[in-house]
């Protein structure tokens, strides 16, 4: 009698312990990946400690003192500035890539589109910013760098939708073609002129500089990343638009089959998706970097695939993993500085924090196999069925 | 140059080919030799790229393998140089003990990544270009965590390979002794890239290992009806030819230099992807891609070196430089759209395999 009471106190334990385990998975998940990767990554800091100036082998107290540096660069007064600019193009890009995982899209063209939203912001700034103010100026440059980011995420969408080239494969083969295309403009049409080496103009000197509305650097940039965040949620959740794409991503035969347009969704999610990166790009330009020599390379465009996994894709998620990643970033240079940590770290632990969170590192724990759910977007798993010729 | 080479230069239009035709016979020694030397790392990567395709997984994390195994072979030799001492060279190839324990070095850590993409894209059935990704943040974050703390150290490593010196006859021979000294003057990954791009393609084609490589790429459910294990074939695909995606990264560190730099295989792992594609999944089509690819290298670094003149010159001046480096990615996209024919990947490419469960 009793036993068969404790039997049922049991599996009715185990089922709030599941159902609690539901509801704080897509928050639990990423903290657990991101708690172990800081493990690990101490690990990894301990075994080169010997290498660090100054510090003997297996330093134990080096991870200490690498990640309160790190804390302190993004967490201090100064440093949640930094934070926040850093987090800016992180956001905005990830957002881009969050919306190609809802259409089962993937879009690893960050990078291309973050550099043409570069240069579609400096193109402004070298031909109106002379002779117009900076009202105008600011406005019609970001205005070009969401375009160029635009037209670079519409040309993968349109291969796709046109011959069904794989986006992966486009867009990566896209990426060198618009680095070396933007080596070429700001060494060419671009370039200041009467420079002895080629270098953009300074948007500074061409009343296209974001104003600064936080701290010392932090610049109006952040705010259009804040307010991207919402607007992409009201696209995704509150839009025809949005549930088309969602459609599209959730099963592509079901949305075509319910009378959906899946190529023209194709070539507007990629076009959105390249929309966001170049805004990254542009905002990036204009706030923070200013002046641009060939050579000049971006991370964001893989960090944002990092964010919008953290994220699961979902657009006030993209915001927290946006911050986190640019926490990360911003307390790198202070962990450089003060714990003589290299800042690749950060890149060692995103792919850890990756691996984590792929292999369901959580549920693994918990004992509860995954029961053909991935942690990865649902709408990656099947990407590649969507492969070439499935246009 | 007279006579009739003149003539045809001065043809309006036409003669700029012919001029351009000149420009390449003039300089043929130096393009072709180079040609083939920037082809080795690209090839070896479209290779691992095939092989692993061929069997069904999409391996987009070849530049991180070729990064790692560039790393590993690197500071496998200062390690093995600070213990053994630089060793004896033996007389070919300046093969020493400190370097090859560096390349079996390098070899088994681009194996050992591979084991990873394998497990993450098999086993746990990860989205393949996921876990891709994974190994190329991965690998610019470790190798550039690690070399950054090297950097002050001013580390020696095992130095290099060198390159086979072809005998002064056979170079001497007239219309093909150019070609001769550029294909046998290389290294020994080199030479071995040239033997295993044909072993490769015998294989596939030709041998039971191949017919059941491309059985379970292109219906891995009808393979495995007859009897093929579809999950452990993979394994071992794709762990075997991140040996090959290795060996080019150790071409990189320990053939055409003697040292690592952060980020050093600088896309060439896309570059191979490309050929592959280009290539069409077959392993001398991504050969003679990645020979494609490195022409255009070769051609914009002999532009550089020793500009034409007359009107290719200044026709040559005007096209920039990132055209030429940017030429191998337009080409894949244009063959990829479909505009010159079709390339069409193995049909299970990409997707994970799920056993059917017995019932």
């Amino acid at each position: 009698m009793s036993g068969f009471g404790r039997a049922r106190a049991a599996a009715l334990a185990g089922r709030v312990k599941r159902a609690a385990i539901g509801a704080m998975r897509p928050v639990a998940e990423p903290l657990v990946a991101i708690a172990l990767a800081l493990v690990i990554g101490a690990v990894l800091i301990i075994v080169f400690s010997g290498l660090v100036a100054g510090h003997a082998a297996f330093d134990l107290g080096l991870p200490v003192a690498a990640y309160a540096a790190l804390l302190e660069g993004a967490a201090s007064p100064n440093g949640m500035t930094a934070t926040l600019v850093y987090a800016t193009p992180l956001i905005l890009a990830g957002l881009g890539v969050a919306v190609g995982f809802k259409a089962g899209l993937f879009n690893i063209g960050g990078r291309g589109q973050f550099l043409m939203g570069a240069v579609g912001a400096l193109a402004v700034a070298t031909v109106v910013g002379q002779t117009q103010s900076s009202y105008i100026t600011i406005p019609l440059a970001l205005l070009a760098g969401a375009l160029f980011g635009a037209a670079a995420g519409f040309i993968p969408g349109a291969l796709k939708a046109t011959s069904g080239a794989h986006e992966v494969v486009t867009t990566i083969m896209l990426n060198y073609i618009f680095v070396f295309a933007t080596y070429w403009a700001i060494s060419g049409p671009l370039a200041l002129p009467g420079s002895p080496q080629p270098i953009s103009v300074d948007v500074t000197t061409r009343n296209a500089a974001l104003p600064i509305i936080l701290g010392r650097d932090g610049h109006l940039g952040i705010l259009v990343a804040l307010v991207a965040v919402p607007l992409v949620w009201f696209l995704l959740y509150r839009t025809t638009l949005g549930f088309e794409i969602r459609a599209a991503g959730a099963n592509p035969d079901a949305a075509r089959y319910g009378g959906m347009r899946t190529n023209r969704l194709i070539v507007l999610t990629m076009s959105i998706a390249g929309l966001l990166a170049g805004l990254a790009g542009a905002t990036t330009i204009l706030g923070v970097v200013h002046q641009v020599a060939p050579g000049y390379d971006t991370t964001v465009g893989f960090d944002a695939i990092t964010v919008a996994l953290l994220a699961r894709s979902n657009p006030v998620g993209v915001m927290f993993s946006g911050l986190l990643l640019g926490a990360m970033r911003a307390g790198a240079q202070t962990m450089q500085i003060q714990a003589g940590v290299p800042p690749e770290l950060v890149d060692a632990l995103q792919a850890i924090i990756l691996v984590l969170l792929v292999i369901n590192v959580l549920r693994r724990w918990l004992g509860r196999r995954s029961e053909g759910q991935r942690s990865a977007p649902a709408a990656t798993v099947g990407l590649a069925q969507a492969a070439e010729g499935g246009a | 140059m007279s006579g009739i080479p003149q003539a045809l230069d001065s043809i309006p239009v036409l003669g700029i080919v012919f001029q351009l035709l000149g420009y390449v016979v003039a300089n043929i020694e130096f393009m072709s030799h180079t040609t083939v030397a920037v082809a080795i790392p690209i090839t070896l990567a479209a290779l691992c790229g095939v092989m692993c395709e061929r069997s069904g997984v999409v391996n987009i994390g070849l530049e991180g393998i070729m990064l790692t195994a560039a790393f590993v072979g690197w500071i496998s030799g200062v390690v093995a140089v600070g213990i053994l001492g630089p060793g004896t060279q033996l007389p070919v190839f300046g093969i020493t003990l400190p370097l090859l324990i560096a390349l079996v070095a390098a070899l088994l850590a681009g194996m050992l990544v591979s084991l990873l993409h394998a497990w993450l894209a098999i086993s746990l059935r990860v989205d393949q270009i996921i876990s891709g990704t994974i190994i190329n943040i991965g690998a610019a974050g470790i190798t550039g965590y690690i070399y950054s703390l090297m950097a002050s150290q001013s580390a020696v490593g095992a130095g290099s390979f060198t390159a086979y010196r072809v005998p002064g006859d056979a170079a001497d021979l007239p219309i093909v002794g150019w070609l001769i000294n550029a294909v046998l003057s290389q290294g020994p990954i080199g030479l071995a890239t040239i033997f295993v791009v044909i072993v490769l393609q015998v294989m596939l084609f030709r041998s039971r290992w191949g017919l059941r490589t491309r059985a379970v790429g292109e219906h891995p459910r009808a393979a495995e009806t007859v009897g093929i294990d579809v999950v452990r074939l993979r394994y071992r695909n794709v762990v075997m030819s991140g040996a090959l995606a290795a060996l080019g990264g150790a071409w990189l560190s320990m053939e055409q230099t003697n040292k690592f730099d952060t980020n050093m295989t600088a896309g060439r792992g896309f570059i191979g992807l490309a050929a592959m594609i280009v290539g069409r999944w077959t392993p001398l089509g991504a050969f003679g891609a990645a020979l494609l690819f490195a022409s255009a290298t070769a051609l914009s670094t002999s532009l550089q070196i020793s500009p034409p003149k007359g009107d290719l010159g200044s026709l040559m001046g005007r096209v920039p430089g990132e055209f030429w480096e940017a030429l191998p990615y337009i080409i894949t996209i244009v063959i990829l759209a479909g505009l010159i024919g079709r390339s069409i990947a193995p049909a299970a490419d990409g997707q994970p395999y799920e056993r059917e469960s017995a019932t």
